[in-house]
């Protein structure tokens, strides 16, 4: 029963990451990357984009705190983030990262604040969201059944 | 008193014997004494004296009688005991070595004289070694000159020179009066004398070639002495009063180039001989010898060969020059040919254009005068006029192709077509001629013929049409049967094409098609002029067919051109004619896109979908999306290496890998200096792995760059597995994808 409901749970999160564009087909072919071979592919990428996501983040921060804020830096870094976010498939967070550059190239400096600050806002949820279906993900296997996947 | 010998002085005169004898007595003594004195000082100024022990035997024997006769002295007056005692063992000793001296004397005088006969004899042979010695440096110096001589002859390769420095130098060496030189005239019957070492242009002097003695020495390869009386011998008038010296003549064998042949050295009768004449000079007793004749004889030999060598420079020089010629007039008439070719082409473009003008105008303008109102008269005139003007312009495009042709300037066009339908054209074409004929005709094409082709179509369709044009031309009733097929060789191993051989290749095909006609026939004898221009067979069918003969000579060219081969086969008058042809098509490419509905008959997801194995690389400072790629292709097989840097990627890069996928839409790192260092690493273009940019940069600018920076590809992220599956598979095959931004 357990099995079932948790199933069901999965595919119902995932649908909804996809459809309110957190998650775009990217991610999708992340999935189809995981075979026998490499069981946590997905996982393994995700938790090193949380760290990437992180580090560049803070780099921002520091970067902007800075009197005088060396943009091109903070371009940069965002570049940085907007690849590794577009090849995980957070098509959100992408999206304000192209944002970002913008401003970034404009050297608006409260623009870059204000879209650093959504920045994190959208990493966060996203963050949550997957680490909520890792979990499930989880107890499907411990359970003893296999991850139903999104075609 | 004692008694003694003494002689008692009796009187005065026995006084003066008495002095007398004390100072002869005295005289002896000293002149003993002195005796060995110059002696021994003579034999110290020698340097050799071999009997010392001879000297000092007589040394004392002469001291000895000196000292008896000193002793002597006291001997006449009256004296004791003990000098009689002294003197008496003086004369004992005295007579001891006398003895044994003259005993001595008895061996060594014997020796003493042999030493003076040696002396004579080793005098003699002195003198006779150095008469000797005389000799052999005569001999050595004569060597010498030989070789002197014939290095002077030799180091020329005119003849004149040859022949001019040997006689000089033969005079020279061999102190000679007169040295003179006859060679055969042209005609071989009379000797003439060409070079004298006195006078300077001798003139004319000719004598007979059989005289006696010149046959003597003419037969003989040695130097034989002639008599100075001889015709060949007496140049000079006697100058001397008394004998003229000797002289000497050898022949020197003039070897023609026509001589030479392969298989027997010159042996032959027909050997021309100069005379060389050798004087010694008059008044002097000097007679030939030996040696010297041996120097006549080498010095005539070098002088053959040098003359040999000269003669052969000569021709070769000649040759040289005939060639030279040649070159220069073939040059000459290859030019003339040139320009002749140029001129007719120009004029052939020219008037091509001025030909086709008024004809076109011709054509079109009966052709609408063809549409109005006509009397009957006026139409067939027109008809006649259109006909004829219709023909004309054929007979001017034939002409035009067909120089073109012949010079080779004609260049096939290839572009894929489809085949069935040039063939369905044909038909169409030809279909009003055949049924106003009453003939009927048939198509058959094999299953196997593919539809698409790539060559000339419009040609191809010339020459179809040209022999189905003769079929039915030549026919006047009956059937005309078409038949295509694919050809293979075994085919065509009973035709009549016994120097044809067709190559089978994956990209071409052999294309044959056969024109059967039930009409007038050809007689055998007849076939190969058919393919010949203007030509046109007697036969009285033929006779008002029209036509200018060019057609199947133009066809035969087309047919050449597409390496393929044309032949007609007849039985006879009366009994049909078949026109048949190979020629090589290609084969149209598979990946043809979407133009072609011929189907390959491979999958249409051909290629590679195992990529097993397959060593890759992936360059991409972005950790997470580096790590996306690497999942990519490791999920279809591949073995990944990854690197994060430039220098990283350059480190690990090996020929092992055969893609690099790197990253271009990192900032701050230029992407394309990886390709530059990578093209640098690897100059064998097989090693090199191919270098493909991801980029999620959509900027036309960026293909452009990649393309410059010697990338084999580009892909647009974000890419799905599918997607990275054909692409890998396209690389691998083609070597190259740039995908469309």
């Amino acid at each position: 029963m357990d099995l079932i409901l948790l199933r069901r749970k999965v595919i119902e999160h995932q649908a909804n990451l996809f459809r309110e564009g957190y998650l775009d087909d990217q991610f999708t072919q992340l999935q189809k990357l995981q075979d026998e071979s490499s069981p946590d592919f997905v996982f393994e990428v995700v938790t090193m984009y949380f760290d990437d996501s992180e580090n560049l983040l803070g780099n921002m921060t520091r970067a902007l705190e800075q009197p005088i804020v060396d943009f091109k830096q903070v371009d940069a870094y965002v570049h940085q983030y907007k690849g590794s976010s577009a090849s995980v498939g957070a098509a959100r967070v992408k999206n304000v990262c192209a944002n970002f550059r913008n401003l970034c190239e404009a050297q608006n400096r409260e623009g870059c604040l204000k879209s650093l600050h959504r920045l994190k806002q959208e990493y966060s949820v996203l963050k949550t969201n997957l680490q909520y279906l890792f979990k499930l993900q989880q107890d499907i296997r411990t359970a003893g059944g296999s991850i139903p996947m999104m075609d | 008193m004692e008694s003694c010998n003494c002689f008692e002085a009796q009187g005065p005169p026995d006084e003066l014997l008495m002095k007398y004898q004390y100072i002869s007595d005295f005289f002896i003594a000293l002149a003993y004494f002195s005796i060995p004195l110059e002696l021994i000082y003579f034999v110290k100024k020698s340097a050799v004296f071999p009997y010392r022990w001879v000297l000092v035997q007589f040394g004392a024997f002469i001291v000895l009688c000196g000292a008896t006769h000193l002793i002597n002295l006291w001997t006449f007056t009256m004296h004791s005991k003990t000098v009689a005692v002294v003197m008496t063992s003086a004369k004992v000793l005295t007579a001891a070595v006398s003895c044994v001296t003259a005993l001595m004397l008895v061996h060594i005088i014997p020796d003493l004289l042999s030493v003076k006969t040696r002396e004579l004899f080793l005098k003699n042979k002195a003198a006779e070694l150095d008469r000797e010695m005389g000799l052999i440096r005569t001999q050595e110096e004569t060597g010498r000159h030989v070789r002197m001589l014939t290095h002077e002859i030799r180091s020329t390769l005119d003849r004149h020179t040859i022949l001019k420095t040997t006689l000089v130098e033969l005079g020279r060496t061999l102190a000679l009066e007169e040295c003179a030189l006859w060679m055969p005239t042209r005609t071989g019957l009379e000797l003439q004398l060409t070079y004298t070492l006195r006078q300077q242009n001798p003139v004319g002097y000719t004598v007979p070639i059989h005289l006696p003695v010149i046959n003597q020495v003419f037969s003989n390869n040695r130097a034989v002495k002639i008599s100075p009386n001889c015709p060949v011998a007496r140049l000079r008038p006697l100058a001397g009063k008394y004998m003229p010296g000797e002289v000497v003549a050898i022949r020197v064998p003039l070897l023609h180039l026509s001589n030479f042949q392969i298989n027997d050295w010159p042996e032959l009768s027909t050997r021309r001989y100069a005379l060389m004449v050798l004087m010694l000079p008059s008044d002097s007793a000097r007679k030939w010898h030996v040696h010297e004749l041996e120097l006549v004889e080498v010095v005539a030999d070098q002088v053959a060969v040098a003359l040999s060598h000269a003669a052969i420079l000569e021709e070769s020089m000649r040759a040289r020059d005939l060639l030279m010629e040649q070159n220069v007039a073939l040059d000459l008439a290859r030019r003339e040919a040139e320009t002749a070719i140029h001129a007719r082409n120009d004029f052939l473009a020219v008037m091509n254009h001025e030909m086709r003008t008024p004809m076109h105008a011709i054509i079109a303008l009966s052709s609408l005068l063809q549409e109005t109102e006509l009397t009957p008269e006026q139409r067939l005139m027109i008809e006649t006029i259109l006909k004829s003007s219709n023909l004309l312009a054929t007979l001017i495009n034939d002409v035009l192709d067909l120089s073109r042709l012949e010079d080779g300037s004609l260049q096939l066009n290839a572009a894929t077509f489809n085949l069935h339908a040039v063939f369905r054209e044909v038909l169409s074409l030809i279909k009003p001629v055949v049924s106003v004929k009453k003939l009927s005709i048939t198509l058959n094409l094999a299953p196997d013929l593919p539809v698409y082709a790539v060559g000339d179509e419009k040609r191809l369709m010339q020459t179809i049409l040209n022999v189905v044009g003769n079929a039915v031309k030549f026919s006047k009733e009956g059937s005309i049967s078409i038949t295509a097929f694919v050809a293979k060789s075994e085919s065509l191993r009973d035709s009549r094409t016994p120097d044809f051989f067709l190559v089978p290749s994956d990209y071409h095909f052999y294309l044959r098609v056969q024109v059967k006609d039930s009409g007038s026939g050809i007689i055998p004898q007849d076939i190969p002029k058919l393919f010949t221009k203007f030509a046109q067979t007697q036969s009285l069918a033929t006779r008002n067919s029209g036509g200018s003969g060019l057609g199947l000579a133009i066809c035969k060219r087309f047919v050449n051109l597409m390496e393929g081969h044309i032949w007609i086969e007849s039985e006879g008058i009366g009994k049909g004619c078949t026109a048949t042809f190979i020629v090589k098509l290609g084969i149209p490419e598979r990946s043809n896109e979407s133009k072609l509905a011929f189907v390959p008959k491979a999958p249409v997801n051909h290629g590679q979908t195992n990529f097993l194995g397959l060593k890759v690389l992936v360059m991409d400072d972005n950790g997470v999306s580096r790590t996306v790629t690497k999942g990519l292709l490791v999920h279809l097989g591949c073995d990944v290496t990854t690197a994060s840097s430039i220098e990283e990627c350059m480190r690990v890069v090996s020929h092992e890998h055969k893609v690099v996928f790197m990253d271009v839409c990192m900032p701050g790192i230029d992407g394309y200096e990886l390709a530059v260092h990578i093209h640098e690493k690897f100059t064998k273009r097989q090693d090199r792995p191919l270098i493909v940019a991801l980029t999620g940069n959509t900027n036309k600018g960026t293909k452009d760059n990649c393309m410059r920076a010697g990338m084999d590809g580009l892909i647009l992220k974000p890419v799905s597995v599918d997607k990275m599956r054909s692409v890998l598979s396209e690389l691998l095959e083609h070597r190259v994808l740039f995908e469309v931004i």
